[in-house]
């Protein structure tokens, strides 16, 4: 029998350089993404007809966006390219997918798998944070770069990493006024990140050109800054902040202040989309570096289970341009585990590369440290989990009053993490609150565990009933079951 | 190596194990309880919430109605109501046939008082408009309901440690075995190993019970089974009651939060402890879920899920003494239908530490059932250190 094809899950840069090295040798990918086009978070690609050029939706980027958008082009005619389509789950040697357009599931058979599924932001909740008008950072991006608009009039972008000063330099361009740039890390960090991050010159001199662009247009913008709360019912309509350093105790916080606003973009840098290398059963290990328990690869990008591979910010935070190195690596080992010949040269040159970007890595987290004392900070009656609506205090009481210890055990007790997004967006923020709460280091508060699906999928879907299945329907039917 | 002296040992703190453990703890005893993970972290806390009688075999009906009054006095004995509920149990019919052999089970358990009343006809569509066509008839037990495993199960645990229970988590039995004076066994902690020896022990290790029998002599043809769990989104309530199906093959009910629960088929294996739901079954629930109630097919499922769960061929559980050791008893085996009955299987075992003989018969459930007739018994005296089980 001839092996299935091998399965490439995102078509982000990662995917999408993976998809052409696998080309290039020979093997034609079967390449699935939820998104209607190529292209992932940082080339996302607006609607058709929309008439905007690269430049100005991608800036800097757009010469890559055109490489990674082109070489996709390039190589669609000659895979199995399957857009709109979302992998709800994973088990060993099948997938189950949706069609997003016709709502109907179906089944795929896979040995080998390049998992390059991205990232979402982080969010560390504020007071007001569920009002409307109220974003994450990569969310008022997408606005952007897919629907051409801004999240609001006058906006306020909150929070850490090097997407706040990029999102914040982008929405100035654009012609939005932003009011204010709120960072919560401090110039210090920034200086003592600076030896790490000088390995990479062309990304560090960009970091400083959005800051001084933003200064030099009038933006203020503040750091040791901590959010307060947002202002507003039925819109934001102002924010509250202070100074107050929140990576480190000590040292006295300011004075309240306000500033008028229509919406807020914020968030903490990023957190990978990790489900589906859950599913496929890759081992996990925490990582202190992205403060998160991240499935394990070695530099060769494989994971624990033979056939996975693990490529871009899915498999931990590096950046688009470590995720094209990451999925042309995984492609080559891919093709290696497969006994095709592959050049040594190449694989020792992009080993080297990913190298370089994580030592950059780790200068980029000094800069914008994790907020660590956010948790102490964090009031009782904070909704940390929206789906559900879960307050840092019911949080605190299962630790205090039923002992819970361990990200499992609060999701049972409390149903944090058991709504819609699965822990996706409250998981960090609820992990911090335990940790503080129990007096643990977090890592050692576990995480939650995967389950399908991983988005949700409609009951009513299309199901095709193939044989097996009413075969097995009847059977259980002779079996008095559980309940 | 710590050292831990006990009257009794209980190894696995799921809902049964926890119950005999409140229930010695209250009566004076000293009792400990050894779980390799948290309690009702396994079947107990992640089963499907059902806390039904009807449809139990008839030799469970007895036991099944003590534990019925005992979830009546729950709030008193475990400090929550676990989202507990009498909000009924349909059990519905698709054919004739079916129907038939519900009234047939209406008949058979009058005696013991279940209060089942069959609906059919147009009171079914009346009383059921949420109900799509599939169903002909069926027979509702009013006091029957459903409950939350994962508030219900690790109440029963801290429930037992409050009155008095030594409870040590993440801590896995490793051997055990009996020295001719107590039972001894050895356990891990993290890092640490831990020794405890007891007068007498409780085994309550659930879909892993088979190794603490085997290590004396008594072993019994348990398999793991895996049964699977969906879950939509929160709706608008509309489903009143939990709903089963003669026959098996689909369960469904709405939760407090507005959730419905579905289960049905079996999950796969991820390793011994640990399973999910398989792509089987979750595609052979859906449809048979949008036909069932057709409010169903514009939700969102959110979540999947399967345990591990022990069965015995005839679909009854262990429940009392070894037949090869004084002083051991047996509480395993509920075959997917333990967290209701799960209470009263627990005090069953108590009263036999208590008193020696249980309130409730527990012939049904001997052990000895499964064990060839006249096998010798093993040698006692020499069974310690190298018996493992695990
Ligand atoms: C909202 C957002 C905005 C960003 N903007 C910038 C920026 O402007 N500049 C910058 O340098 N970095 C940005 N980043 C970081 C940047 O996106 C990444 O470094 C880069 O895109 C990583 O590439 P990737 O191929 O690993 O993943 P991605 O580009 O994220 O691609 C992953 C793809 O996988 C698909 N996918 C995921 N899960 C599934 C599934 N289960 N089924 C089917 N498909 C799936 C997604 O639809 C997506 O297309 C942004 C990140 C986010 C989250
Ligand atoms: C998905 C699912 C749905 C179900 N639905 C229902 C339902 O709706 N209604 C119903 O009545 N029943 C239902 N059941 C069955 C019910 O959950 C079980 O019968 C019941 O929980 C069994 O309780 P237990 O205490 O025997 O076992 P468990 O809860 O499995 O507890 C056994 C414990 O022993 C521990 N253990 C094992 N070995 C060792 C060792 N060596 N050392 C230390 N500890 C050990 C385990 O960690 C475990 O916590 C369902 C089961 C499942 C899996």
């Amino acid at each position: 029998m001839t092996r299935p094809a091998p399965v490439i899950v995102g078509a982000g840069p990662a995917g999408v350089r993976a998809a052409q090295t696998l080309l290039a040798h020979g093997l034609h990918p079967i390449v699935i993404d939820e998104a209607a086009q190529a292209g992932g978070q940082i080339y996302r690609q607006p609607p058709r007809g929309f008439l905007r050029s690269r430049k100005t939706l991608y800036g800097f980027e757009a010469g890559r966006a055109q490489s990674v958008h082109g070489a996709f082009q390039a190589l669609r005619e000659a895979i199995d390219y399957r857009p709109n389509t979302l992998v709800w789950n994973a088990q060993p040697g099948l997938l189950d997918l949706m069609d997003g357009m016709a709502q109907s599931a179906s089944t795929l058979d896979w040995d080998d798998i390049i998992v390059a599924t991205g990232a979402t932001d982080r969010v560390l909740p504020f007071p007001g944070w569920t009002t409307p008008g109220v974003y994450t950072l990569g969310g008022s991006q997408v606005a952007l770069k897919f629907q051409g608009c801004a999240i609001g009039r006058s906006v306020v972008l909150a929070g850490n990493g090097p997407l706040l000063y990029l999102v914040a330099y982008q929405y100035a361009k654009s012609g939005a006024h932003v009011a204010a740039v709120l960072d919560s890390s401090s110039l210090a960090d920034r200086i003592a990140a600076l030896p790490a991050m000088l390995g990479q010159p062309a990304l560090l001199a960009k970091g400083i050109y959005y800051l001084a662009w933003l200064k030099l247009h009038g933006v203020p913008v503040h750091t040791h800054a901590q959010v307060q709360r947002v202002e507003g019912d039925a819109r934001v309509h102002a924010l509250v902040w202070r100074r107050e350093n929140l990576a480190r105790a000590g040292g006295k916080p300011g004075l309240e202040q306000r500033i008028e606003c229509d919406a807020v973009g914020f968030g903490y840098a990023l957190r990978s989309e990790t489900q589906l290398a859950d599913l496929l059963g890759c081992r996990f290990q925490f990582d202190a570096l992205q403060r998160a328990h991240l499935p394990v690869r070695d530099r060769s990008t494989r994971s624990s289970v033979p056939g996975v591979y693990l490529a871009g910010d899915g498999a931990g935070i590096m950046g688009a341009d470590a995720a094209e190195l990451a999925g042309e690596r995984a492609a080559l080992a891919l093709l290696q585990d497969r006994g095709i010949t592959v050049d040594a040269a190449r694989v020792a040159q992009i080993e080297g590369a990913l190298a370089r970007i994580g030592a950059f890595r780790l200068g980029l987290e000094r800069a914008f440290p994790f907020p660590e004392r956010w948790a102490a900070t964090a009031s009782d009656d904070l909704v940390i989990c929206r789906c559900e609506n879960i307050r840092a205090g019911e949080l605190r009481a299962a630790v205090r009053e039923q002992g819970a210890a361990e990200m499992n055990r609060l999701k049972a007790l409390t149903r944090v993490g058991m709504g819609r997004c699965q822990g996706r967006m409250c998981g960090a923020a609820a992990a911090e609150i335990l940790a503080h709460a129990a007096g643990l280091p977090v890592q050692e508060v576990g995480r939650l565990r995967g389950q399908a699906p991983i988005k949700p999928i409609p009951l009513g879907m299309h199901v095709p009933a193939p044989e097996p299945v009413a075969a097995r329907v009847i059977a259980l039917h002779a079996q008095e079951d559980a309940s | 190596m710590k050292r831990l002296d006990t009257e009794v040992l209980i190894i696995g703190g799921g809902i049964v194990g926890a119950s005999a453990a409140l229930v010695l703890a209250k009566a004076g005893r000293r009792v400990t309880v050894l779980e390799r993970d948290l309690c009702g972290a396994r079947s107990s806390g992640i089963n499907y919430g059902g806390v039904r009688r009807q449809g139990r075999p008839e030799v469970q009906l007895p036991l099944s109605q003590r534990a019925h009054e005992i979830w009546g006095n729950l709030q008193s004995l475990i400090g929550t109501t676990g989202e507990y509920e009498r909000s009924g149990h349909f059990k519905l019919a698709r054919s004739e046939a079916d129907m038939q052999s519900l009234i047939a089970y209406a008949e058979l358990s009058r005696p013991y008082g279940l209060g089942i009343e069959l609906i059919s006809g147009e009171r079914l569509r009346q009383q059921c408009p949420w109900l799509g066509g599939a169903a002909v008839g069926g027979s509702l037990c009013p006091e029957d309901g459903q409950a939350n495993p994962r508030l219900v199960s690790p109440a029963f645990a801290r429930a037992a440690a409050a009155a008095g229970t030594t409870l040590i988590e993440r801590c896995e039995v490793l051997q055990v075995g009996h020295d001719g004076r107590d039972f001894v066994a050895e356990a891990r902690q993290g890092d640490d190993t831990l020794q405890v020896r007891a007068e007498v022990l409780i085994n309550c290790a659930g879909a892993w019970a088979n190794r603490v029998a085997q290590a004396f002599g008594e072993t019994v043809p348990l398999t793991s089974g895996h049964p699977s769990m969906v879950v939509t989104e929160p709706i608008a309530h509309f489903l009143p009651w939990s709903l089963g199906v003669e026959g098996g093959s689909i369960y469904c009910r709405q939760v407090a939060r507005g959730n419905v629960v579905l289960g049905g088929g079996r999950g796969y294996v991820l390793d011994e402890q640990r399973a999910r739901a398989s792509h089987d079954s979750i595609l052979g629930l859906l449809p048979q879920a949008a036909a069932l109630l057709p409010a169903l097919r514009h939700v969102h499922i959110i979540r999947t899920w399967s345990g591990v769960e022990g069965y015995l061929p005839d679909q009854h559980p262990v429940i009392g003494p070894s037949t090869t050791q004084l002083g051991l008893l047996h509480g395993f085996g509920f075959c997917g239908a333990g967290f209701q009955i799960g209470p009263a299987a627990g005090e069953a075992l108590a009263e036999l530490v208590l008193h020696g003989r249980s309130t409730i018969a527990l012939d049904a459930f001997s052990i000895g059932r499964f064990l060839p007739a006249g096998a010798d018994a093993p040698d006692l005296l020499s069974s310690h250190a190298e018996r493992k089980i695990s």
